[in-house]
């Protein structure tokens, strides 16, 4: 069992993240909250400040963390903020538009920065940080679409797959220095960032339902989670589809 | 996800495009189609929360505490949270909603825009009468702060405006301390009407919250029998009993309704010889006010036709008169309501336009959508309402005539004039026709 007193969420104007740190806050958790959108990152924080204890610490930090020079100060500014850290979530991202991505290599490599570079970056301070301590809890949320190239979406899935193959290696590095390293695998999410979709189907879940599972995949130190459950299943079947069946359907 | 409806499932229209908002100053109207209407949880019962084009904006992601002062118990939040959630970071800060409708699951928009009403109407009046300010949106981008004394058109105008003023994106409200989560409850029976008036005038004196069943099965000799609940928040106790929320859900839609006349009259007659507590009990604040939360989708007992709720209110002089004729009513049809509830307002004068709330009584009926024949029996007590001064609630409203409106709110003209150009309802577009 961790105990998730003191955590950093990068990418905290998300909706997944902003139900995070409401479930973390209401077990007695201080934050520090980065976000790229100031005022929806205040208007976060504020809730925040209203639900938390006395005790508890809220504070707010903007930034485009696609920056990554900045990354060593935040993480400085956090331990000032904060002392310890417990746990940290890495929930920023975009949801690139496919085909724009491929009549644009500048915006194809963006998208990379963003949704993969940026987050290595910040992986590798922070397992540098947690290292030493010998305890700590890094949790990303990576996507099944990092788990097979698809002709939908591949730029966002080659981002996300570069994360969580990123962290297979760093918790089988971290394993045995008592660091836990969290991948977890949302499936299709009601967020603003999926707003263009159609969600009628049943394959489509709300953020609070997600931020459970990672709330309780950082307490309990799991590994690689799909959220809901059963897009193991579904990603299963997905990623053992021979390659000459896989490309020629229209996923 | 579904397409919104409201709670009884009726009527079914669909709006053209659906806009779920997420950050309160984010804009959004520019590629939407108009007319606009907020949607807060669905909780309201017909066509105030729906149109048949434009956009419906959804405010559930809106739903953010801004401040809260525990010293002086103001708070601050926007539109789509829900009072539960208020409720959870308040009850254990010593404070309460000053008044509170019956399901804790609406939003404070919602609350704002139906100026709801609790069981203390006789103490506390309207929701309305307890919000300090809000923030009004108007679809030419303007943003109206509205207060009793700023803007006061518009916050008269949207207290009560059914979102048809503008999109209110964040509310303040005065809250009203209390010493524990407790209630102090009790209950007493009454033979009939003319019991219930003086056991009701006593309680009204010696209790804030005051409400009473009536087995709108029972005839004869039995007709208007009752149970009357009085209570009030517990003072400070030295020990107090454990409380454990349960919830239950109804899974699925049955295909047609299980309120029927022999389900009703079987629950009925149940629900009349509950053991009646007259020297009174604690009860959680939980099971007292939202009895009906614990059972999610409670709506679907109906079946997919879905059900009506009549709410009327009758002015004081015509009060004792009108509600045994509508009574009489409806057991003479035997289409008995399952929950029929009796409610005398106090004097306290509401703030909005067009608030339901006034001094007198009010009689909370439910219906199985049994299509003609029941229309036909809500036309009927359409009239006994409308003889007698009456006004329908517009909350809980799918289908009253335009000339009842009109003459149940003769401020709706004046009002009018506050609508926002850009937003519409279903319901404004029946009842202004």
């Amino acid at each position: 069992m961790n105990a998730l007193k003191r955590v950093v969420i990068f990418g905290a104007t998300s909706a997944i993240a902003e139900q995070v740190a409401r479930q973390l806050v209401s077990q007695g958790a201080s934050l520090f909250c980065v976000g790229r959108n100031n005022s929806k990152l205040t208007a976060i924080v504020n809730d925040l400040k209203v639900r938390a204890g006395a005790s508890q610490h809220i504070e707010g930090f903007c930034c485009d963390l696609v920056n990554i020079e900045q990354h060593q100060a935040i993480i400085e500014r956090v331990q000032e903020v904060l002392g310890e850290i417990d746990a940290v979530l890495i929930a920023h991202g975009t949801l690139p538009n496919q085909q724009d991505c491929e009549n644009s290599v500048d915006l194809t490599l963006k998208e990379i920065e963003t949704n993969a570079l940026s987050i290595i970056s910040l992986l590798t301070l922070l397992s540098n940080y947690f290292e030493p301590k010998q305890k700590g809890v890094i949790a990303v949320i990576s996507s099944v679409a990092g788990d097979r190239g698809r002709q939908s979406n591949y730029v966002y899935g080659a981002s996300k797959g570069m994360v969580s193959l990123f962290l297979q290696g760093l918790r089988n590095r971290m394993a045995k220095k008592g660091v836990d390293v969290i991948t977890i695998k949302p499936g299709f999410v009601d967020t603003p960032m999926t707003a263009s979709f159609n969600k009628s189907g049943l394959l489509w879940s709300k953020p609070e339902k997600i931020a459970q599972g990672i709330v309780n995949a950082m307490v309990k130190g799991k590994n690689e989670v799909y959220l809901p459950g059963f897009w193991w299943g579904i990603m299963f079947i997905i990623k053992h589809i021979p390659e000459f069946i896989f490309k020629k359907l229209s996923l | 996800m579904k397409k919104p409806l409201s709670w009884n499932q009726l009527p079914r229209v669909f709006s053209e495009k659906v806009h779920a908002l997420s950050y309160r100053q984010e804009p959004f109207s520019s590629h939407l189609p108009k007319p606009f209407l907020p949607y807060g949880n669905g909780r309201s019962y017909g066509d105030v929360c729906l149109t048949d084009e434009g956009t419906l904006l959804l405010t559930q992601g809106l739903d953010r505490f801004i401040e809260f002062n525990p010293v002086t118990g103001v708070i601050r939040c926007e539109a789509g949270i829900i009072l539960a959630d208020i409720l959870a970071l308040i009850v254990p800060q010593g404070w309460f909603l000053p008044v509170t409708p019956g399901t804790r699951l609406v939003t404070i928009g919602g609350a704002v825009a139906n100026d709801v009403h609790g069981k203390n109407h006789h103490v506390m009046g309207s929701f309305g009468q307890h919000v300090k300010a809000f923030e009004l949106w108007r679809s030419d981008g303007t943003v109206l702060h509205c207060s009793p004394t700023e803007n006061t058109n518009y916050f008269k105008a949207s207290i009560g405006g059914l979102g048809l003023t503008g999109l209110i994106r964040w509310v303040e409200l005065r809250l009203m301390p209390i010493n524990n989560p407790w209630m102090w409850v009790q209950s007493q029976r009454f033979q009939n009407l003319d019991e219930f008036w003086p056991l009701n005038t006593q309680a009204e004196q010696n209790f804030p919250y005051t409400v009473a069943w009536i087995d709108c099965m029972a005839s004869g000799n039995a007709r208007g029998r009752g149970i009357l609940f009085a209570g009030q928040h517990a003072a400070s106790q030295s020990t107090y009993p454990v409380f454990k929320e349960k919830t239950k859900r109804i899974p699925f839609s049955p295909p047609f309704s299980l309120i029927n006349p022999m389900s009703l009259r079987a629950f009925n007659a149940l629900y009349y010889r509950q053991g009646v507590k007259p020297q009174g009990a604690l009860s959680h604040y939980v099971p007292y006010f939202y009895p009906l939360d614990a059972i999610q989708n409670w709506n679907r007992i109906y079946g997919r036709h879905g059900f009506y709720q009549y709410q009327c209110v009758i002015p004081a002089r015509h009060a004792k008169d009108a509600a045994s004729r509508l009574l009489e009513m409806i057991v003479k049809r035997k289409d008995g309501s399952f929950l029929a509830v009796l409610k005398t307002f106090g004097n306290k004068q509401s703030v909005g336009m067009l608030s339901f709330a006034r001094p007198g009584m009010t009689f909370a009926l439910d219906f199985p959508n049994r299509g003609t024949k029941t229309l036909r029996l809500l036309a009927d007590l359409d009239t006994i309402v409308q003889e007698a001064g009456g006004a329908l609630y517009p909350a809980k409203d799918a289908r009253m005539p335009a000339h009842l409106f009109k003459s149940g709110f003769p401020q709706w003209e004046t009002f009018s004039q506050f609508i926002d150009p850009g937003f519409s309802s279903n319901f404004w577009k029946r009842v202004s026709a």
